[in-house]
């Protein structure tokens, strides 16, 4: 059997179908198209599939779509404002903080949770924020460059309002 | 990868959810769900029906129990744990513990009932509510009732907690200031299970020289959590010194037969349960003496 799920993603009302036991990230991707949030190792571990619930991060493949009903997500879509790249995007473009590109949606949407709770965090408080995120390319050290300068361009700025202000 | 097909329900009080336990045959509660999905997609668990109780409003708390208690809704995430200024300020080594629980994203939806349910002996809560003494109350349809910590976790994987039952709240006391506390565990990297998990309390008399009480519980070396009763009852009135508490180290392993894996063999396991178990003594003690004037 399947069931209508309605929820806000980026800001934006949204609709589709989900079987009980499909997960949050396959109805992210098959059903919305939303094809950003990446899946990884599928098992609660890489955090690939990163994505905040109510502002909570969260890996998406251990919520499933049902458990979203109603509820608000974002995801690295709904970072970019008006063809502008957040600062969290552009730092890690800058600082070169990702290689291949697949754990880079879940580690900036863990990221954006951590500047969210704690604007300028120490570079311990921000690797542990991102432990949760598996990174095989870059040995982590560009991310943390990445973030602690997204850290500090966000602090000189106000941070465009999250999705769920503007939507 | 998905799990076998199921049934989800959905319940909002608690009345709901021990209604659709008692009329379904494969129910099974889900809470955070960060253990029991990924059991699922592995196919290790096939529940028929999953009795979502994350949406139950009245589960979700920290609450003072006059002076002496904290409680703690089952739904409480161990995010809230970790960052609860009332537990830190009654009952510290709850928030430490909770801290160190895999990643944040695995803190900001697992549990510590859901945790306490599933009884993984591999886990960093159980031996530190082990520690503490902490009483379970459990509803069901014959009503409630309260299971002390050293009863609740029965077998692998299986607490007191019955088919048509759930875990309601975690009652833990407020630790005076004579109290010492620490949570120390090994693994290989940052948010993986412990090889082995030590939870410490001590309880110095007014000097800070002197053991009054020590409770150590233990993650990962046994079937369920368990506790190293052969050095507590050791320790106890032991005027503190280095060679005391090796020996207590020593007495720690007594009764225990941790399984062997890829993380480590049964003889590793008991090693690391000595050297960590002297490690959290020291940690504890120095703590106790801190809080107490008796640096």
């Amino acid at each position: 059997m399947k069931r209508k799920v309605s929820l806000r993603v980026n800001g934006e009302e949204r609709e589709g179908w989900a079987e009980d036991r499909m997960l949050l990230v396959h109805f992210l991707r098959d059903e919305l198209n939303l094809t950003g949030t990446h899946i990884g190792c599928d098992t609660g571990h890489c955090g690939a599939c990163t994505v905040l619930l109510d502002g909570k991060s969260v890996k998406s493949c251990m919520v499933l779509a049902v458990q979203a009903q109603g509820r608000k997500v974002e995801t690295i879509e709904g970072l970019e404002r008006e063809g502008k790249l957040h600062p969290l995007q552009e730092a890690f473009r800058e600082h070169h903080g990702l290689q291949c590109g697949y754990c880079t949606p879940g580690m900036i949407l863990s990221s954006l949770y951590l500047l969210r709770h704690n604007p300028s965090p120490s570079e311990e408080e921000i690797r542990r924020a991102i432990s949760g995120n598996l990174c095989r390319c870059t040995g982590y050290v560009n991310i943390v460059k990445a973030v602690r300068a997204a850290s500090e361009r966000m602090a000189t700025r106000v941070e465009a309002p999250s999705t769920e202000e503007t939507g | 990868m998905y799990p076998r097909p199921f049934e989800y329900r959905a319940v909002t009080t608690v009345d709901e959810a021990l209604r659709v336990l008692h009329e379904v045959e494969d129910g099974k509660v889900l809470a955070g769900g960060q253990s029991l999905l990924p059991l699922m997609k592995l196919r290790l668990a096939s529940p028929g029906v999953l009795v979502d109780i994350s949406g139950i409003p009245d589960l979700s708390y920290i609450r003072p129990q006059g002076e002496n208690a904290v409680e703690i809704g089952s739904l409480t995430t161990h995010d809230t744990v970790a960052h609860s200024a009332l537990l830190q300020e009654r009952c510290p080594i709850l928030p430490a513990a909770a801290r160190g629980i895999a990643d944040q994203q695995i803190r900001n939806r697992g549990t510590i009932g859901g945790s306490s349910c599933h009884a993984d002996p591999a886990s960093d809560l159980p031996p530190t509510l082990l520690a503490l003494d902490a009483e379970f109350s459990i509803v069901g349809p014959k009503g409630s009732r309260t299971v002390p910590a050293k009863e609740f976790f029965v077998d692998l994987f299986e607490t007191q907690v019955q088919r048509d039952e759930i875990l309601h709240h975690i009652q833990v006391p407020t630790l005076g200031p004579q109290w010492g506390w620490s949570y120390t565990k090994f693994n290989r990297r940052e948010g993986d299970y412990p090889i082995v998990g030590v939870a410490i309390l001590v309880r110095l008399d007014s000097h800070g020289r002197r053991l009054e009480e020590v409770r150590i519980g233990l993650a990962a070396v046994n079937p369920t959590p368990c506790r190293a009763r052969a050095a507590e009852r050791f320790l106890q009135g032991q005027e503190i010194s280095p060679a005391i508490l090796k020996e207590a180290a020593h007495r720690s392993t007594e009764g225990l037969h941790p399984g062997s894996d890829m993380h480590g063999s049964s003889q590793y396991r008991r090693d690391m349960v000595q050297v960590f178990v002297r490690r959290g003594l020291e940690e504890a003690v120095t703590r106790a003496r801190l809080a107490g004037g008796n640096p």
